[in-house]
């Protein structure tokens, strides 16, 4: 164990609800008899079916192959038939549908061959890169950014730490909490690979002091493999919210990324735990990504856990396999209280990206008419990132979105910090979220416009040539007809005088 | 089960502005409490005059203005303002004075500009300032402290004089009224009288003022309640009485002549209320830390230099008026260093 | 009294000189005024102002010859930034244009499509792909939805539709707007 570096501005102390969660083992989730998979589980393109419907496939079958750099495959979480490929509501919070995949699941779970490679060390860091996106492995820790991505420093960079993201210090979430005293054998696997990888010089685990029982886990397993050369682990104080990933890096190392920057720019490249051990599964078993687990967890779930959920699971099997006490299409939460969002419908499936679904928070925000802002500056003292909400609130609220950009809004991580302290009530974060959209939105419609006006001169400039190719054309066609009738008319001129010349000789 | 709103955080904590406000209000209990040992009732029908203007007026602009009466008139802010004021302009005032400050205060430094929140000035101050300037007289003469005044003062007598003008006895304002420790400093040096000799009289205290001293510590201590809750920042206070002590300690040091004691300056007047109640509104104020910083040394300087050089015993009004104009553009200049700045 | 007219002069010689000098240093270039207006059009090239597309019309009113309010599509924000660019007071929008509408996409009915090439011809954009007797269809994408293709086509087989969000599209409400009352219980 070593001391941190650094600390993060703001941020906030919040009651952690956690023990709730982590009474029992983690538990596996019984297979339903469908499973909905949505095409785009991760940030980037989505993948594309490689599947008919009617199509038989076994579990970790590849169904879909990842479209462009930025993607990841997609697998059947278990045995049966493809049953639709079409649009289908997704865990957004828009509410809106996308292209989905539904297998019917035919309760025998057989695998797919699997291809468990030997030794690591015997492959190149492309082809573990390769292995690991043909495995659909993407950031667990909420994000979903492919993975693969990550364990490419380029030719550019080399890495000198790559940092295992164990913080989770959203209130209620357990998950990654559960899979390090559980498994930490197999996250471990995961970062050996991850390391010989990317070749980084040093790796930090970095956790929450608020899990003792994962970090003596963590601690044991680091141990029992004395050949893994500068690995350490890192306790950080509990404060919300260390594990935004430039909050981690700045805590651990006292550095910040460059706001225009990667982590890498650092030469840091930060995974999540849970993604590690996916790593760990992909290589050593040949196992794709095909489940994760999932915290499910609040006041109205009495016996509250962890649940290793295939994909495509409905949300709703997984809450009433929790025993929680709500209604049909009551709305839940998913995520954590601070950063997630709330969905109803019950036919929403599990994604990749689905840490936690939270039913009943304990001290819920209440719906009131928020006051006006009295610049009291609490926001601005809890605020990570060192922004100032209240000007962006203002900014924002006028929709005077050049002055947002200015105030660097597209620095807020929308951890909900402003909100939390706003003796007001007013929804910061919401205002910025609107405000990101509507810019990015902008955007989308000025590169369009922009798009338009070069066809639009482009077909202008065409329709002229061809003006001008016909009046040319015209001219010559004028012209040649000219030449011919002056041809003709010498010629017969010609013939004419030929002939007086005949008739005169005659 | 609960209802919540649509978007995160679903967490809230407990801060709110009326609890702000409402700790406000609990912190000056202990110097109002002296404020009344000292000058006696007339101080509390002050301040229940200026809160009954202050709450009439403030649900009368809100019907008019068509906004809803609850959740505003509840957020305690229009008393913070009369309770301010009120203990800002002399106990023994007309009622006629009390209300003119109090409904300008509340009209047109809070409500014209579009109500809490949206106030460039300090209303409390907008409003003193206009009785200050408008009747300089009644508002530079003081009651003495209890202990110096030939009769002490009941309540029946300060009502009748705040209402009626005089006594049954046939007492008038002026009679039982005098100048502050503040203000005889300031006519006496113009009168060439060494400071170190004008505190010896016995309107003066081992502090500051007679009285006064007393008044500064409790609202110093109100303060430090308010820093201790969170409700205000350090930065605003701390500024502003480091400023004042500053400045006045280094004209102390090379012209006694001219001005009293630093610690005369911080234990007279209305410096801790100024430094801890007033200066640290925050709808009018910085918002940024530099910033409030910024904003509470100049405050602090612009007091001392109108006790010292203005026309004014007393500067606390004019320079967080002053202060509250230059208050956007110090926040501008003065915004933090966001994460990841590359500049 | 000459110390003072000395002073004085030199005084605004000095200052004349900073501003001169400060013209040049921090002189503002811009683009020409109609890059500025095109660069407001939202570039549907629909011709609804009654110019031939969007050029055409911000040329008009840099020439000072139309009023801003002619533009339909851009609506209501296009007119307020363009009196914003152009100093000058924002109108309501000119109803001899048309209306503001959302936006819209073309979508040929491939059935009935007989492959007549007139709303190829039509595109302004060159949006619409085919050839004779080949059915046509039209690239959403660069779409404008400027509805110049309805009016030639002999069977009237396109239809314009409102373009709706996809997930990555989707934007955040305005929170102004949100009725708190709906909050949902959990």
């Amino acid at each position: 164990m070593t001391k941190t570096l650094g600390f993060f501005p703001g941020g906030l102390k919040l009651p952690g609800h956690k023990k709730r969660s982590t009474q029992t083992p983690i538990r596996k989730t019984p297979l339903a008899k469908r499973l909905t998979l949505p095409l785009q589980q991760h940030i980037g393109s989505a993948a594309i079916p490689i599947v008919e419907v009617g199509d038989k496939v076994l579990k970790g079958q590849q169904i879909a192959r990842a479209d462009g750099h930025v993607s990841v495959c997609l697998h059947a979480p278990s045995s049966g038939t493809i049953i639709a490929i079409e649009d289908h509501p997704i865990p957004h919070p828009s509410g809106l549908t996308a292209p989905c995949i539904t297998i019917e699941t035919d309760g025998e779970d057989n695998w797919v061959e699997r291809h468990p490679v030997k030794d690591y060390r015997s492959l190149s860091t492309h082809e573990i890169r390769q292995i690991v996106r043909d495995a659909g492995i993407v950031g667990l820790g909420g994000a979903g950014f492919p993975s693969f991505i990550k364990l490419n420093p380029g030719v550019h960079h080399t890495v000198e730490t790559l940092l295992l993201n164990g913080a989770e210090c959203e209130p209620y979430i357990s998950c990654d909490d559960m899979l390090m005293r559980e498994r930490a054998d197999g996250i471990i696997d995961g970062i050996e690979i991850m390391q010989y990888a990317l070749r980084a010089r040093e790796v930090i685990l970095a956790i929450e002091d608020n899990k003792p029982q994962a970090i003596s886990a963590m601690e044991l397993a680091l141990a029992s493999r004395p050949h893994l050369q500068n690995t350490r682990l890192v306790v950080v104080p509990t404060r919300y919210p260390t594990g935004g990933e430039k909050q981690l890096i700045q805590v651990v190392t006292g550095k910040e990324v460059p706001s225009d920057g990667l982590p890498i720019d650092l030469g840091i490249v930060s995974h999540n735990m849970g993604t590690a051990y996916a790593v760990g599964r992909a290589i050593h078993h040949g196992e794709p990504l095909i489940s994760r687990i999932v915290t499910v967890t609040g006041k109205d779930v009495p016996h509250a856990g962890n649940f290793e959920t295939l994909f495509g699971t409905p949300i709703s099997e997984l809450l009433t396999y929790a025993e929680t006490k709500r209604e049909p299409d009551e709305a839940f939460i998913l995520g954590g209280p601070m950063m997630g969002f709330s969905l109803s419908g019950d036919n929403l499936p599990v994604t990749k990206t689905a840490n936690c679904i939270l039913a009943g928070v304990d001290d819920v925000a209440p719906a009131q008419e928020p006051l006006p802002c009295i610049r009291c500056g609490d926001c601005a003292s809890a605020c990570p990132a060192s922004l100032l909400p209240q000007q962006l609130y203002w900014h924002s609220r006028a929709k005077d979105f050049d002055q947002t950009r200015d105030y660097n809004l597209f620095d807020c991580i929308e951890c909900g910090c402003c909100d939390y302290v706003c003796p007001s009530k007013i929804p910061l974060v919401s205002y910025f979220r609107f405000a990101k959209t509507e810019i990015m939105n902008q955007e989308r419609e000025r590169k369009k416009s922009d798009l338009a006006r070069d066809r639009f001169e482009t077909r202008q400039a065409r329709l002229e040539r061809e003006q001008r190719e016909k009046e040319e054309r015209q001219r010559q066609r004028k012209a040649a007809l000219a030449a011919s009738k002056a041809k003709k008319e010498q010629q017969e001129k010609a013939a004419e005088t030929a002939d007086a010349d005949n008739k005169e000789t005659e | 089960m609960a209802i919540f709103r649509m978007s995160p955080p679903f967490l809230a904590g407990t801060n709110r502005v009326t609890i702000q406000m409402l700790q406000v209000i609990f912190a000056m209990i202990p110097a109002i409490a002296a404020m009344v040992y000292f000058f006696g009732p007339a101080v509390l029908i002050n301040i229940s005059l200026a809160l009954t203007v202050a709450l009439l007026a403030e649900a009368i602009l809100l019907k008019l203005r068509k906004r809803p009466v609850k959740p505003f008139i509840t957020d305690g802010s229009a008393a913070v303002t009369a309770i301010l004021l009120a203990v800002a302009i002399p106990p023994l005032s007309p009622w006629w004075l009390t209300v003119t400050g109090v409904l300008f205060a509340i009209v047109f430094a809070k409500h014209l500009y579009g109500g809490l929140g949206y106030n460039p000035f300090n209303p409390a101050m907008v409003g003193y300032v206009l009785l200050l300037v408008s009747f300089p007289l009644e508002m530079t003469t003081w009651l003495p402290v209890e202990s110096l005044a030939d009769k002490p003062l009941d309540l029946h007598s300060a009502f009748q004089l705040i209402f009626y003008g005089q006594t049954n006895a046939g007492w008038v304002a002026d009679t039982v009224s005098g100048a502050t420790p503040l203000d005889t400093m300031k006519t006496q040096i113009g009168q060439s009288i060494a400071p170190a000799y004008i505190v010896n009289q016995n309107l003066f205290g081992s502090l500051g003022g007679l009285g006064w001293e007393w008044i500064n510590i409790w609202f110093a201590a109100g303060g430090i309640y308010l820093l201790y809750r969170r409700v205000i920042s350090w930065h605003v206070p701390i500024a502003m009485i480091a400023t004042m002590f500053v400045l006045s300690g280094v004209t102390y040091l090379f012209a006694p002549e001219i001005t009293g004691s630093p610690l005369f300056h911080l234990m007279s007047g209305g410096t801790m209320i100024g430094a801890f109640f007033i200066a640290t509104d925050p709808v009018s104020g910085s918002t940024t830390v530099k910033g409030r910083l910024v904003f509470g040394a100049g405050v602090g300087a612009l007091t001392y230099i109108i006790r010292v050089w203005g026309g004014y015993p007393d500067g606390i009004a004019f320079a967080v008026l002053l202060m509250n104009m230059l208050a956007p553009l110090i926040d501008y200049y003065t915004q933090p260093k966001v994460y990841g700045a590359t500049k | 009294m000459l110390t003072a007219v000395i002073a004085l002069t030199l005084l605004a010689l000095i200052l004349g000189l900073l501003l001169g000098f400060a013209s040049i240093k921090f002189k503002v270039e811009g683009d020409p005024i109609v890059d500025q207006i095109d660069k407001i059009l939202p570039q549907t090239q629909c011709g609804q102002c009654s110019f031939a597309g969007c050029r055409p019309y911000a040329e008009a009113i840099a020439a000072g010859e139309v009023d801003i309010n002619r533009c339909p599509p851009g609506g209501e924000s296009t007119i307020q930034a363009l009196a914003d660019l152009l100093d000058v007071e924002p109108k309501p929008l000119d109803e001899e244009c048309g209306v503001e509408k959302p936006k819209m996409l073309a979508v040929i009915d491939e059935q009935r499509c007989i492959g007549c090439t007139l709303c190829i011809q039509a595109c302004p954009v060159d949006a619409i792909l085919g050839a004779a007797k080949h059915m046509h269809t039209v690239i959403a994408d660069e779409c404008t939805g400027c509805e110049l293709c309805l009016e030639p086509c002999p069977v009237d087989c396109i239809d314009m539709v409102e373009m709706t969000p996809n997930p990555n599209t989707w934007r955040w409400p305005d929170p102004s707007h949100v009725q708190l009352e709906r909050g949902e219980r959990v």
